[in-house]
């Protein structure tokens, strides 16, 4: 029973890997900018839910209000001056550029805002605790809370882009972004529009990881980027639902290694993503509306 | 349906919708248009003809923004818009059809028409028109657009750009890829589309078809003008020889008189 109880926490760690993950799906998908700064910039956001829960006093779990918009805003006007800036120069650049960013970000926050370990307490009673299924299946409320918010992202932002305009515009731009120019639209807006999206869903990923463990500057690259590569590979690059499988069989694997010794937790889930490149480089859900 | 300068008027009073000027482009090192000159003047069907390689389509593309020209400029309904992006040509009425289609492969014809629709000027198009114009469309508006056979994969495209209500439509070789008889469907098109009170400047391979439809005809060989006239003026000579480079005596066809 050990095993499926272990299982069970793999598969809603998973829904925390795919909110790490889809918005660097998301930014690949659309701009083919591999934002090497992914997992810094979710650390951004976790600091800043600090900063504002010092200041302001809201409950923890309603600090999303106030990071999602700023880091959207962030996100705007980052993919409008330094990654379309780079973006213009060639692909390559934007991961030089990106990881610059993470170095900048990383080495900025060990000045301003030490090396200590944050984390966000949730403070709710309930959240914090518990339910059990029979004696050997504990599950924290805190990772269902988590795996729901991945779920309730990933299917808004399916509906946001199937049916609203600037969904249907970022799908096209990211067809083919001459083509767009052609109808009159500029790219380089939906270009913003879709990086505040991916930022607005990095700072929820922040916030998520600061409640279920604590943070310190090098966070975001030491776990978050490379959780959220893995995840996204496994998954399968443009995929949504792609990306929380990816997560899911992430979480699993990083839980039966565990279960095996509890130094392989991390290998274990390395070596299923080295598996998945090898044998299935297109990820388990290969992206259908691919043209 | 006349527009303020009217085809009716004669020829002399009008202003030329879209003035191109000695127009040079390279691509890298090469040269691919040499200080090109062309005036298309509103209600005319401007066809530019050429073999591969001529430059038509650097033409076309340049004069709807995607490529920068090294000199010369582009004037657009009086204004100078050489340095113009080519999202604000498209919203201020220059609106091309790219060659090879173009279409947003993952998107649905209708997903297709509504982005071409986005920012459309104020016209006498709508999605509804397009299927209208093209009667199997409405069935088949929810597929994706790459399910479609080439020659309706044409029409979508021609569709996306007449929603947004271009003035000056640019044509980039329609003909590309297609069978002859979808050629000559999607051309019959042509007049109704011309009802609505377009300007068309079209690049084409297929002569034959460019002569049929065109009022004014301009041939490019290698970067250069080798002809141009009304298709009336000119002998099928002439723009044999224009097409091919043949000039004067060492032309081997029945008739050698060249274009220079």
């Amino acid at each position: 029973m050990a095993w499926v109880n272990d299982i069970i926490q793999g598969i809603l760690i998973g829904g925390l890997y795919a909110l790490f993950a889809c918005g660097l799906s998301l930014m690949f998908g659309v701009m083919k900018v591999v934002n090497l700064a992914h997992g810094d910039l979710a650390i951004i956001g976790g600091y800043i839910a600090v900063g504002v829960i010092a200041v302001t006093h809201i409950p923890v779990l309603w600090s999303f209000v106030i990071v999602v918009p700023l880091m959207a805003l962030l996100g705007y006007v980052l993919q409008r001056t330094v990654i379309q800036a780079s973006l213009d120069r060639s692909i390559l650049t934007t991961l030089l550029v990106t990881f610059g960013l993470s170095v900048v970000i990383e080495n900025g926050l060990l000045e301003f805002v030490n090396a200590d370990s944050h984390s966000l307490g949730v403070g709710n009673a309930i959240i914090t605790s518990s339910f059990s299924i029979g004696s050997q299946i504990t599950i924290p409320y805190l990772l269902l809370l988590i795996f729901a918010v991945a779920v309730v992202v990933l299917l808004g932002l399916q509906y946001f882009l199937s049916v609203s305009r600037y969904g249907r515009l970022i799908r096209a731009v990211a067809d083919d972004k001459e083509a767009a120019q052609l109808s009159g639209i500029d790219y380089r807006h939906v270009f913003g529009i879709a990086a505040a999206i991916a930022f607005g869903t990095v700072a929820l990923a922040g916030i998520a990881y600061g409640m279920y463990s604590q943070f310190s500057p090098t966070t975001g690259t030491d776990t978050i980027l490379l959780f959220a590569f893995a995840a996204v590979v496994i998954g399968g690059l443009g995929s949504l639902w792609g990306t929380l499988l990816g997560g899911v069989v992430l979480g699993v694997a990083q839980a039966v290694g565990a279960q095996i010794n509890s130094s392989d937790q991390l290998l274990a889930g390395y070596i299923v993503f080295l598996a998945v490149l090898v044998f299935r480089p297109q990820g388990l859900v290969a992206r259908g509306a691919q043209s | 349906m006349s527009e303020p300068n009217g085809r009716g008027a004669p020829e002399a009073s009008r202003r030329a919708l879209l003035e191109v000027r000695d127009l040079t482009v390279h691509h890298g090192q090469l040269r691919a248009l040499d200080h090109v000159s062309l005036q298309v003047f509103p209600g005319e069907v401007y066809a530019i003809i050429g073999a591969n390689g001529a430059g038509k389509s650097t033409l076309l593309r340049t004069i709807a923004g995607l490529h920068q020209p090294t000199e010369g400029s582009i004037v657009y309904d009086g204004k100078d818009v050489t340095r113009v992006r080519p999202e604000r040509r498209a919203t201020s009425g220059v609106v091309m059809v790219p060659e090879g289609r173009r279409l947003f492969g993952s998107l649905t014809v209708e997903e297709n028409l509504q982005v071409g629709a986005t920012y459309a000027r104020k016209g006498p198009w709508t999605i509804e028109r397009v299927y209208e114009l093209f009667g199997w469309m409405r069935e088949r508006r929810n597929q994706r657009t790459a399910q479609l056979s080439g020659g309706e994969q044409q029409s979508v495209a021609i569709g996306r750009a007449l929603v947004a209500n271009p003035r000056m439509l640019l044509l980039d070789e329609l003909s590309l890829g297609l069978a002859p008889v979808v050629v000559q469907r999607i051309y019959a098109m042509l007049p109704q589309i011309l009802a609505a009170g377009l300007t068309v400047l079209l690049v084409e391979q297929d002569v034959s078809q460019a002569l049929r439809v065109a009022t004014h005809l301009q041939c490019l060989l290698e970067g250069h003008t080798t002809l141009e006239g009304r298709p009336s003026d000119v002998t099928p000579a002439q723009v044999e020889a224009a097409y091919f480079g043949l000039s004067g005596a060492a032309a081997a066809g029945p008739s050698g008189e060249g274009s220079q």
